[in-house]
């Protein structure tokens, strides 16, 4: 249990960190996530495995994180606590930390009435506040929820996710504060497309004396069209996207709205790493993984250090292996 | 009745008073006592209409902006989530608007337990489920710490 993580590493030598979203495939072959990881891991300082985003079933968060250790990537395992109590949570906590996981987002998770089975029982036994404590002691007094001892506790670098732009919006920063009490060591934000909010969120985080206690990445991501965009803002839950973004991509033609789509993402990474207590960019796009890739060249973020010599052999070893049993 | 949420200040001196009521009598308030029964009716009732109460047995109206947050439908106690829409309704429910926004405002005016909106609260203990918040404060069941938690 003593290696730390990457991110955590490149986030306290100060440098501006870079994570992206994997979305996890509808698919048994480890070649799908494979293939979406190797575009990823040169452009990034971890990779987000989402735990059944939008309440839509896909690979497990824990399952894309066994394939992505075993390959020498560094995933950033997302929990959510929608589908799974606390006994079966701390179980998956123990797990993923044997398997090489060594940063974990704590997250509430959407509805599942927002999903593609809103028939199912949601569970929400804990939150994302005491999904983190609970973590928290699991790491640092060796302890389960129960009081019960851990025979050896797991080292997690922890996040915990924001939401600046949605109301309340004054009580917003006190959540974030109330997840640092529970014990968050960085923080992913929503998409934001909307930097003046950003900025006055990030105001009041620094007035509670929050920048020096958690590093936050501010959650950014391409529009593929105006049409795309109406459609994000009315169904995905929490994405808040200004008319002034929408009337941006009506203004070009409907073939060039993409490449606007993805020079607003641009210009917006550039314009959120100037605020300060933004500490680095969480990128995310459905399915677009060459397109996370393109917007971080642009957007001057590379060269990331790499996983050096060691990290690619084992990649390629791993990978060739799981082409080959397919 | 429902007139009362909007007269936060009200409803915390309602439940000071309370406290201080029942607190000379907490030698008959044990859970699964005769008491119990009593006040899981008159519970069940007045706290039914005034607040749409789930009976969860472990009360943080005081703590929430004097707003029940278990009608949420996610029963988030910490906070809202992320998934409120921009115009302030709920991500699964989008006809109501979520309930941490009142509860937020609410707490503001509130005088005594105002910050308490900012503590972090443990997760429900299932057990105290259909028994009487009273009682369990009283006690002294309600509200505990998981055990692992302890620092």
């Amino acid at each position: 249990m003593t290696a730390t993580s990457r991110l955590e590493r490149v986030l306290n030598s100060g440098r501006f960190a870079v994570t992206a979203e994997l979305n996890p495939p509808d698919s048994a072959d480890p070649e799908s996530v494979y293939e979406r990881a190797i575009v990823l891991a040169e452009v990034c300082d971890g990779i987000n495995a989402t735990d059944a985003s939008g309440a839509h079933v896909h690979m497990s968060s824990v399952g894309v994180c066994a394939l992505l250790t075993r390959a020498g990537y560094e995933p950033v395992m997302q929990v959510s606590c929608r589908d799974r109590n606390r006994i079966a949570v701390q179980g998956d906590l123990l797990g993923a930390a044997a398997m090489g996981v060594r940063n974990v987002l704590c997250l509430t998770g959407d509805g599942v009435e927002t999903g593609d089975h809103p028939d199912a029982k949601p569970v929400f036994d804990l939150d994302s506040v005491t999904l983190l404590k609970t973590a928290r002691s699991m790491c640092e007094q060796s302890r389960f929820m129960s009081g019960r001892e851990l025979d050896v506790p797991p080292r997690f670098f922890l996040g915990a996710a924001a939401n600046p732009f949605v109301p309340p919006l004054e009580f917003r920063p006190h959540r974030l504060a109330k997840k640092v009490r529970a014990g968050a060591d960085f923080i992913q934000t929503q998409f934001c497309f909307d930097v003046p909010l950003l900025q006055q969120f990030m105001q009041a985080v620094r007035d509670l004396g929050l920048a020096e206690k958690v590093f936050i990445l501010a959650g950014v991501g391409p529009i593929r069209s105006a049409r795309a965009g109406e459609w994000m803002r009315t169904n995905v839950p929490g994405v808040h996207i200004p008319d002034a973004v929408i009337a941006r991509l009506n203004g070009v033609p409907t073939d060039r709205q993409a490449a606007e789509g993805k020079r607003l993402c641009v210009e917006i990474i550039q314009q959120v790493r100037e605020i300060p207590g933004v500490s680095g960019v969480h990128v995310m796009a459905y399915r677009q993984e060459e397109t996370v890739a393109e917007i971080i060249h642009e957007a001057g973020l590379l060269p990331r250090a790499g996983r050096g010599r060691r990290g690619r052999e084992q990649t390629r070893r791993v990978v060739a292996t799981s082409f080959h049993t397919r | 009745m429902l007139r009362l949420h909007g007269h936060p200040r009200l409803l915390e001196s309602a439940y000071r008073c309370s406290r201080r009521m029942f607190l000379p009598f907490r030698r008959w308030m044990i859970p699964g006592s005769m008491v119990e029964r009593v006040f899981v009716v008159l519970e069940r009732t007045l706290k039914g209409v005034a607040f749409d109460c789930r009976m969860c047995g472990e009360c943080v109206l005081h703590r929430a902006g004097m707003t029940c947050p278990m009608s949420c439908p996610k029963e988030m106690r910490n906070g809202p989530c992320g998934g409120v829409a921009p115009d302030g309704s709920c991500e699964v429910a989008s006809e109501t608007e979520c309930v941490w926004l009142r509860a937020w405002e609410r707490s503001r005016e509130m005088r005594f337990h105002g910050n308490a909106i900012l503590h972090v609260l443990p997760p429900l203990n299932h057990r105290l489920q259909d028994g009487s918040a009273w009682i369990n404060e009283i006690s002294g069941v309600a509200g505990q710490e998981p055990a692992g938690w302890a620092e």
